[in-house]
């Protein structure tokens, strides 16, 4: 039990990571499911289609990288709440509920709260300095060639582990559901993303992950009606039941043993959601609208959406206690309250045959692999961005390259990127990738994060603060997940780890601020009092959007 | 973008309106959000019975079910409330602020 719970947690403590790492070793193939390979073909072909109308759409830069800045507050809310309503949500939230009542709610709170922070501070001035990359707010007035090649390497570096934990779990669910071959599910989701991005760009990539976070939202939604159908619509009633069926009993309805350490779990989820903030495909959505207005927009119906779904989701968890719980077809050997078939995370599945049928699980099925492929490709364009317009053209060719190579470099990149991630993901098949979501959040949140809200909001940040404080996240942060659990115990094979916590960024983060703001302070050179001298001029901008790249117009 | 126009707007009378009702209004939410969080994390570690209590008389449902919800309607309620407020007080306010800038 302790182990199923372990590794739930691993999962759910990353609600974009994928099942994958939570299910690695345990996965067996199941018979090829028609039904579901059915409806992904649709989705595949339907998305191919836009694709192509967003091709004859692409033409600039802009165009490639933000779509023009021509996606509406509404559709980017709906694309960043994709962003963040992933497989691990659905399938992680939903299986915590289920395995441990209300303690699965807290946590599932505890991923909300960061979405109102960050449309309190960060919409709209990342609106207003950015134009297609987070290393343009991060090098606005500091050195140009130092900070973007740094921002850039953060951001690759984030891009490359979080594509290697998508593959791996795209490869993995893909078997489970599916009933494919491991390398077919990640040569489809390589090819099939690098099409999304060569061709379409950002407007492409926007459109797949709107259309999968509408599915998976109709998709959960009726799940949770159907579900609660079955108790009247009354939670009332559904707890009555519950109590019965669940191992805690009534002591399921409230704050349990897991929480005996509620601090971690409140400084983990907000750790988690400072890493979400240094993301770069997170980031790189607040570039997609015309102005600071449709940003604020955008994360008020992102933050809407998301809150909705995690309800949903909880209430997933919550009737399958009692329609799953008691139904023995879907534990191992028929033992309820024993293992489930598939795994612990297989909840929603589960739940969705049992009350929708086979041809509904198909479609969750379908709904949870295009999840994968939507990210991917966000990936793959954020990776593809910070090669061609952070380190090309601004750092090689100093910002003299023409539109039409850079353009070019992108989707060369895009291409290296799609490839490294087919390579990589059938390399790491074996592999147990647990590790590499507490890096990705680690960099982020210690690296990426820090950087980019002290460049906004400290005038006094200068270049040798920045560099020194970004080295020192990036460094504590690995250095951190290798003495955790997840490398320390489970990859080098230790007795017990040196670090206890699973995620960094709660020491790392803090040691990347303190680092950068001493580092600042002292900084006496001639060139840090012109960094501060421009911050006037970034602080105008910010405030009122003067001299903000608008949309983009054909 | 020219240092002068920059230098009208930041001398406009208004601009220091904006940028104090703006931080003043993202501090308090941002503050309100987390405080919200916290003190509910404190109910957890140090009262948890207080969220496991039945909500009806006589039911199991506990209180603690419609606290978490409230805490996501509230605090996603609380972005709404900053949302209106810089579309129209603060946008109105930065528009007035650049159309006087102009030399």
């Amino acid at each position: 039990m302790m182990r199923t719970f372990a590794t739930l947690l691993a999962l759910s403590a990353s609600p974009l990571a994928l099942a994958g790492p939570a299910m690695a070793g345990a996965v067996e193939k199941q018979p090829l499911n028609v039904a579901a390979i059915g409806m992904f073909m649709v989705f595949v072909v339907l998305t191919l289609g836009i694709t192509y109308w967003a091709s004859r759409r692409t033409r600039s830069a802009s165009d490639f990288y933000t779509a023009g800045g021509g996606i509406t507050g509404f559709q980017n809310g709906l694309a960043i709440a994709g962003d963040y309503m992933s497989a691990a949500t659905l399938l992680g939230l939903s299986s915590m509920v289920f395995a441990k009542g209300y303690d699965g709610f807290i946590y599932t709170v505890g991923f909300f709260v960061g979405w109102p922070i960050i449309t309190f501070l960060m919409a709209e001035r990342l609106r207003n300095l950015g134009r297609f990359t987070f290393a343009d707010i991060a090098s606005y007035r500091l050195d140009q060639t130092k900070i973007r090649t740094f921002a850039a390497f953060g951001s690759l570096t984030v891009v490359s582990f979080y594509l290697i934990v998508q593959m791996v779990g795209a490869g993995q669910l893909i078997q489970l559901l599916f009933g494919l071959d491991y390398p077919v599910a990640v040569v489809v989701v390589g090819v099939v993303m690098m099409a999304y991005v060569i061709f379409g760009g950002m407007i492409a990539t926007t459109w797949v992950q709107i259309i999968k976070a509408v599915l998976l939202l109709a998709g959960g939604t009726t799940l949770a009606f159907m579900a609660m159908a079955q108790f009247g619509f009354s939670y009332e009633t559904l707890a009555r039941e519950a109590i019965t069926v669940h191992k805690d009993g009534l002591g399921m309805m409230g704050p349990g043993s897991m929480l005996a350490d509620p601090v971690n779990v409140a400084s983990m989820s907000l750790g988690l959601v400072f890493g979400i903030a240094g993301l770069p495909h997170i980031l790189m959505r607040f570039f997609t609208v015309p102005n600071a207005k449709e940003a604020r927009k955008s994360v008020f119906y992102a933050t809407g959406f998301i809150g909705f779904f995690f309800l949903v989701v909880c209430t997933l968890g919550f009737a399958a206690v009692v329609i799953i719980g008691k139904d023995p077809q879907y534990f191992v050997n028929g033992e309820l309250g024993g293992k489930l078939v598939g795994g612990g995370n297989m909840v929603a599945m589960h739940l969705a045959k049992a009350v929708g049928g086979n041809l509904f699980l198909g479609f969750l099925s379908a709904v949870a692999f295009a999840t994968i492929l939507a990210v991917v490709a966000g990936l793959a364009l954020a990776g593809a961005s910070a090669i061609s317009h952070d380190l090309y053209a601004t750092v090689i060719m100093k910002g003299k390259a023409d539109e039409k190579t850079e353009l070019k470099v992108s989707r060369i990149a895009a291409v290296a990127i799609g490839v490294l991630a087919i390579v990589l993901g059938i390399l790491f098949e074996k592999q147990n990738v647990a590790f590499l979501v507490g890096l990705t959040f680690g960099v982020a949140a210690s690296t990426n994060f820090p950087i980019l809200i002290l460049s906004m909001y400290w005038k006094d940040l200068t270049t040798r603060g920045a560099l020194l404080g970004g080295f020192s996240g990036l460094i504590s942060a690995v250095t951190l997940v290798i003495l955790s659990k997840a490398v320390w115990v489970t990859v080098l094979g230790n007795e017990t780890a040196i670090f206890p916590y699973e995620h960094p960024a709660l020491f790392s983060m803090p040691l990347a601020f303190a680092v950068s703001i001493v580092v600042s302070l002292l900084d006496r050179s001639a060139a840090a009092a012109t960094e501060r001298a421009r911050f006037d001029d970034q602080f105008v901008r910010a405030q009122t959007g003067h001299g903000a790249a608008g949309a983009h117009n054909h | 973008m020219t240092g002068n126009a920059t230098h009208a707007i930041r001398q406009h009378p208004q601009f220091a309106t904006l940028v104090k009702r703006r931080s003043t209004l993202a501090w308090t939410l941002a503050a309100l959000t987390l405080g919200t969080y916290y003190l509910y994390m404190l109910v957890v570690a140090l009262a948890p019975d207080t969220l496991h209590q039945a909500l009806h008389s006589g039911g199991v449902l506990s209180v603690g079910v419609p606290v978490g919800a409230a805490i996501i309607v509230f605090t996603w309620a609380l972005t709404g409330y900053y949302v209106y407020r810089a579309n129209t007080e603060f946008d109105r306010l930065t528009a007035t602020i650049l159309q006087e800038s102009q030399p």
